[in-house]
């Protein structure tokens, strides 16, 4: 067995620099030697020992999703220890004075004592809240980087979809974890989502009762919540990471285009040792961040809003910032509501909290399909596109992006009022304005800036950059000296992967009179409509570029030479 | 781990703070009355002459606002019968005299003294009949004050407005319910009397004065309370807290990858 498995390692090194021995020392050939014997997973470790990472830093952001989950899942365990998920009535006496003598729920009263009372339930309170910010955070971060590379593109699509599903199901903990210590604020919030529940036309007060246990606030919901928040969510989000990292894993990462970078390769280090030194050690850098935080910040001081009573609002009360986007979309929403045979339907709280959260999310979860649909492209892609390569689809993020910040400003549009000075009906307007105008800004001018910078891109890679240096020929003539780009940097610039101009469509009306169908089909007609915001538009300077299109670039496509220190895994198929 | 009472610490510090306050004003009230005592027998005992003194001070700040008789202008409302807590609130939070017509008067250093300040209440409460400056003993909290109840009371009469944690909040028309962070006993006292601006006034019938106390007894151990999770980022709540996550911890995390990243590459 040692020997085979030298051999496989030996065969598969031989690829490049045919370091196998040095590479896995002994101890560890011997250790792993031991558990093939039993097990058979040499072959499996073989594959995984070697397995190739790309070495870009956002390839990093979902690990910090990763890992704060873990910590999520640790932190999160403790607190089950002592926390009660009880709408039963108690007194408090516990050691925080303010709050003594008074009812509360045996929810809030034993976040109090997890606050007060038990050693390091303060401290762990805090590295589980602030995990669960950075948990989040993360996951959009992550987001928005598979969506700026066009990392979602087919053989892909599913993990876009788990992950979308997960960024879901995130949000979805978060908010139940937040409403389980039954404070003041976060009551404050159920009290919301309970009218955003009664707010679905007909079938809104049944769905509310439902989901709630009947009428707001009753007794049934923290227990609900939380075998949602510790159980049912938490159980999910493991089942789909394992699939989301097995996927990934099959498939291999995407990688930044580069010279030997190819659709078929994987250019980076090999996990073992170099990834896992990186990922192990940026583990306890997203763990030590996460207890620095808690350590120095306090987050959620529940005993400064005190218990949940349903005739107590107070001013500046927010929800943590992945559901404040929803808070602010209430805010800015003007206030109609119409009267059916006796039925109220309440488009003040429709439109903001169902319809469009419902849009916005669907439009995320689709857009691989929509995007495939609208350019017609169903080739395998591992090369990342770099966003000013594609500026249709990055002025479309960026416009994704606004409109979520717009909302999460709104959310906190009595704070901006008090701290800048700003009227409150002000901030409404402002944000109900921008809301309208400033996405639809944000696609043009982002689109406008990819295409600049690739126009830059593209006219370095021709000429190289400008030196400043001027000769005089000898016949008279001056000209700037250029000095030409290592063919290293063209490459990285990714220019082949460029979006091209819209496809060429047949006259509206042929020789014999028939109408096109792209002018009859209303699908192709949605589907030009689109293409016009994806594709390139007609710019004079992109025709001007087009007539002087690079030739294909020399050496890409290739596998590396012996002396490139970073590795390539030859097969997408392994 | 048990935490000591909180009470005992609030208590102990406010203590030590009263017992200064109340000594300096012991020692002021008292040199002031022999002063009083000795400029004439004509000011002694004859509230007349404080309201003489208020009217002119009045005729001199305040009446190009609110008129000769403080009977109202365009620019200001009446202040026949508004009593002399109102004008005690007002003059001693620096509102008034109003420096420049605004949404809402705002709180800033005050231009008069005291002795000024009870001269014009006197002069105003001689006008009509409004609540009077509250007595030491009325709005001071006593030693056993129901904190925990008065912090009921807070959430449900004046955190829709000031917040729960008293950081103040926004109101409509550009008006604002200012932090709780700087407002004394008898303000705090006057200011649920009087009602200032926008804010709803809470009468002997709707709050009683015991449970007053307790609300100030309340504000004043929230104030106090230290903060133990850390850094309280200015008890804002979940907004300052996205903040932290992402421009702090989000951020430093991806300067760790590209670091790690860096140093990967070179130690291949
Ligand atoms: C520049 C004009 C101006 C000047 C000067 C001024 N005030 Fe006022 N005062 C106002 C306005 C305007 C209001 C109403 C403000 C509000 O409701 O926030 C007001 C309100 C008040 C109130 C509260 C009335 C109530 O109904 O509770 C009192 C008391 C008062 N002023 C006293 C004074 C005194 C005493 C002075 C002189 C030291 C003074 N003001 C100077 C403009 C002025
Ligand atoms: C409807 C909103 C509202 C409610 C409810 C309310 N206030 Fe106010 N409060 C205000 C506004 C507005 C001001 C500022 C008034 C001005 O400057 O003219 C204010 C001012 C004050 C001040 C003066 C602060 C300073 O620093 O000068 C105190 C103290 C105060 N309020 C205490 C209370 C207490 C105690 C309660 C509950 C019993 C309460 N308020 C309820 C709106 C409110
Ligand atoms: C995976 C993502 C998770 C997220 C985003 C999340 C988020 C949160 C949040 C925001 C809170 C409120 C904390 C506070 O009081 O300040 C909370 C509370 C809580 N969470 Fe989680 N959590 C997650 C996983 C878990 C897991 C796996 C467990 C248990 C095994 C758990 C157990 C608890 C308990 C018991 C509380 C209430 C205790 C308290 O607030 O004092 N959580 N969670």
């Amino acid at each position: 067995m040692t020997s085979e498995y030298h051999t496989a390692v030996g065969a598969d090194g031989a690829r490049g620099d045919g370091r196998a021995d040095g590479r896995v020392p002994a101890q560890v050939t011997r250790a792993l030697t031991e558990v093939d014997e039993r097990f058979g997973t040499a072959s499996f470790l073989r594959r995984t020992l070697n397995k190739v990472f790309p070495d870009h830093w956002s390839f990093m952001l979902g690990e910090i999703a990763l890992y704060s989950f873990v910590i999520l899942l640790l932190s999160g365990t403790f607190l089950t220890f002592f926390f009660r998920p009880s709408q039963q009535e108690v007194i408090y006496n516990g050691s925080y004075t303010p709050l003594r003598g008074i009812q509360m729920t045996e929810a809030f009263d034993s976040t109090l004592r997890l606050s007060f009372d038990v050693r390091g339930g303060l401290l762990m309170r805090q590295i589980h809240h602030w995990a669960a910010l950075l948990f989040v955070a993360a996951i959009i971060a992550h987001m928005c980087r598979i969506f700026f590379t066009g990392a979602f593109r087919r053989p892909r699509e599913t993990n876009w979809l788990i992950g979308f599903t997960l960024m879901t199901l995130a949000l979805l903990e978060g908010f139940a974890g937040y409403s389980l210590p039954d404070d003041l604020l976060s009551g404050t919030g159920l009290r919301i989502a309970y009218g955003v529940a009664e707010s679905i036309p007909i079938v809104g007060t049944y769905v509310a009762e439902f989901l709630f246990g009947g009428q707001f606030p009753g007794t049934d919901l923290i227990p609900r919540l939380y075998v949602v928040h510790i159980l049912l969510i938490p159980g999910l989000l493991l089942a789909l990471i394992s699939a989301h990292m097995m996927i990934m894993w099959h498939q291999k990462h995407t990688q930044w285009p580069g010279k030997h970078r190819t659709n078929d390769n994987v250019v980076g280090a090999p996990f073992f040792p170099a990834f896992m030194a990186k990922t192990g050690g940026f583990f306890f850098s997203v763990f030590a961040v996460t207890v620095l935080l808690a350590a120095f910040f306090q987050i959620n001081p529940v005993w400064l809003y005190g218990p949940y009573d349903p005739t107590q609002v107070s001013a500046g009360s927010q929800p943590d910032f992945y559901i404040g986007w929803l808070e602010g979309a209430l805010r800015m929403m003007p206030n109609p509501e119409t009267n059916i045979a006796g039925h109220t339907i309440s488009w003040n709280v429709f439109v903001p909290a169902v319809l469009i959260p419902g849009l916005f999310f669907t439009a995320m979860a689709i857009y691989p399909a929509l995007e495939a649909w609208v350019t017609g492209d169903r080739e395998i892609h591992n090369v990342c596109d770099r966003p000013r390569n594609r500026p249709g689809r990055t002025g479309l993020g960026v416009m994704m992006i606004s409109y979520f910040a717009i909302m999460l400003l709104a959310g906190a549009n009595d704070l901006i009022s008090v701290h800048f000075d700003i009227s409150l009906y002000t901030t409404t307007w402002i944000f109900r304005i921008a809301f309208l105008v400033v996405p639809p800004l944000a696609f043009l001018v982002t689109r406008r800036i990819c295409i600049g910078l690739q126009r830059h891109d593209l006219r370095t890679a021709q000429h190289g950059y400008e030196t400043g240096r001027i000769v005089m020929l000898p016949h008279g003539e001056f000209m700037e000296v250029e000095s030409q780009l290592p063919d290293e940097e063209v490459a990285r610039m990714g220019l082949e992967y460029r979006q091209g101009p819209a496809p060429e469509l047949p006259p509206p009306v042929d020789e014999h009179g028939v109408r096109a169908p792209h002018t009859r089909n209303p699908l192709l007609k949605v589907r030009r409509a689109l293409g016009t915001l994806l594709y390139e538009p007609e710019l004079p300077e992109a025709r001007e570029a087009a007539r002087h299109e690079l030739p294909a670039h020399g050496v890409r496509g290739e596998l590396p030479s012996g002396e490139d220190r970073e590795e390539a895994e030859p097969s997408r198929r392994g | 781990m048990r935490v000591r009472p909180l009470r005992i610490r609030v208590r102990h510090r406010r203590l030590a703070g009263f017992v200064v306050l109340s000594a300096a004003l012991f020692a002021v009230g008292t040199g002031y009355g022999l002063a009083t005592e000795h400029t004439g027998a004509a000011a002694a005992g004859d509230p007349s002459a404080q309201i003489a003194q208020g009217r002119a001070l009045f005729l001199q700040g305040c009446a190009s606002c609110h008129g000769k008789a403080a009977e109202g202008t365009a620019n200001a409302p009446s202040l026949i019968g508004v009593g002399a807590a109102a004008v005690d609130f007002q003059v001693s939070t620096g509102r008034m005299p109003l420096a420049q017509q605004g949404a809402q008067a705002p709180a800033k250093r005050p231009r008069y003294t005291q002795e000024q300040i009870e001269a014009l209440a006197a002069y105003v409460a001689s006008l009509g009949p409004g609540p009077a400056i509250p007595g030491k003993e009325q709005y001071t909290p006593p030693k056993n004050a129901d904190l925990a109840f008065g912090g009921t009371l807070f959430r449900t009469n004046c955190s829709a407005c000031h917040n729960f944690t008293g950081e103040g909040g926004a109101l409509a028309y550009g008006k604002k319910a200012p932090p709780l962070t700087h407002a004394t006993d008898r303000q705090i006292y006057e200011a649920m009397l009087t009602g200032p601006g926008t804010m709803p006034v809470f009468s002997d019938a709707q709050l009683t004065p015991q449970e007053k106390q307790d609300i100030i007894a309340y504000i004043n151990a929230v104030r106090a309370v230290p903060d133990p999770g850390g850094f309280n980022l200015g008890r804002l709540g979940p907004v300052t807290e996205g903040l932290v996550a992402w421009l702090i911890g989000m951020a430093v995390l991806a300067v760790v990858a590209m670091w790690i990243g860096a140093r990967a590459k070179r130690a291949q």
